[in-house]
């Protein structure tokens, strides 16, 4: 299967919970444990992408030049700095640290 | 409290902010392996920063082989914008046609700003405009973003990697005011990490998926509250 069939069935995947939240009666998904776990399922894998993204290179795990980028970027976000700011810093970190080692 | 005006400026307002950062998403999906159309098609059918995040950082670690667990990741992340369909639906109560289009701009900032007015008029408008503001700027970001990553040299030398990796801790960030939050947050981060080794690229980040399920059904380390 070629690539941009992929992106258009999983963007098809995604709006699928879109649409069926508009479809199912407002009951169903009402449950307290229901959706306190849908919303801790949204942190899980927000926090396995960084950590995966951050913290490893191929098969191994590895603390290199991303993780002083990534401490910086927690410091701007917790005063309130602008998610593009907070991800060009990020990168510029890295990129400098890289070039003087 | 807020009038309708006011209401149109947040609107507008979250919208350029929040489109912006899809020059970020722009550059990263070029810089991953997606060409321009696949980039663009993205942020037009997907619609879902997480989730295009996601998808094409997964599909970054692993390529083709890890399309199944890149596709995987990105519809669970979905999941919460089907909770904020159901709390949507009475406020926008729209005709079965139109029903197709709210559900594509039901996301984190629609439902935000909506869900933060009071009145229901101002309810609608704050769906609506900011759903279609984000839509926008979020579209035209990814493109410009896109073109400018065309012209980008490696990735690591720039820190890309850096910048998806921060992308995430930004979208994570809000998330984190619970304990509870903080715990799967952590848990999943070791979890993942442990996994990387011995699993196929994508797994160990669906695998710590399952630290939310078992917190939330038990509802362990759940905030403190007043005995009633």
């Amino acid at each position: 299967m070629n690539l941009t069939t992929v992106v258009v069935l999983a963007s098809i995947a995604v709006y699928s919970w879109k649409l069926i939240g508009y479809l199912v009666p407002q009951n169903v998904l009402k449950h307290p444990g229901v959706s306190r776990t849908a919303g801790l399922l949204t942190v899980a894998l927000l926090a396995a992408l960084l950590a995966v993204q951050g913290f490893t290179s191929g098969k191994n795990v590895e603390f290199d030049e991303r993780v002083p980028a990534l401490v910086v970027a927690g410091l701007l976000l917790s005063f309130r700095t602008p998610f593009i700011v907070v991800v060009l810093t990020a990168a510029a970190v890295t990129a400098a640290l890289r070039y003087l080692n | 409290m807020a009038s309708a005006a006011s209401v149109k400026s947040m609107s507008i307002g979250v919208g350029i902010a929040t489109g912006l950062y899809g020059i970020s998403f722009g550059a990263l999906s070029v810089a991953s392996g997606f060409d321009l159309l696949q980039t663009q098609l993205l942020s037009l059918l997907m619609f879902s920063g997480g989730s295009q995040f996601a998808f094409i950082g997964v599909f970054a670690t692993g390529g083709m082989s890890a399309i199944g667990t890149a596709v995987a990741s990105a519809w669970l992340l979905g999941i919460r914008n089907g909770f904020y369909a159901v709390r949507m639906a009475p406020v926008l109560d729209v005709a079965k046609g139109w029903r197709l289009v709210a559900a594509q701009l039901t996301i984190d900032e629609s439902t935000g700003v909506s869900t933060a007015q009071s009145e229901l008029p101002e309810q609608r408008s704050g769906f609506w405009i900011t759903g279609i503001s984000v839509f926008v700027f979020w579209n035209l970001a990814t493109l410009l973003g896109a073109l400018v990553g065309a012209s980008l040299g490696d990735p690591k030398v720039l820190g890309l990697d850096a910048a998806a990796a921060a992308a995430f801790l930004g979208l994570l960030w809000p998330r984190l005011s619970q304990s509870q939050s903080l715990v799967v947050a952590v848990g999943s981060m070791i979890v993942a990490c442990a996994l990387t080794p011995w699993l196929p690229p994508g797994m160990p980040i669906l695998l710590a998926g399952v630290v939310a399920v078992v917190v939330g059904a038990f509802n362990i380390f759940k905030p403190k509250e007043v005995a009633a």
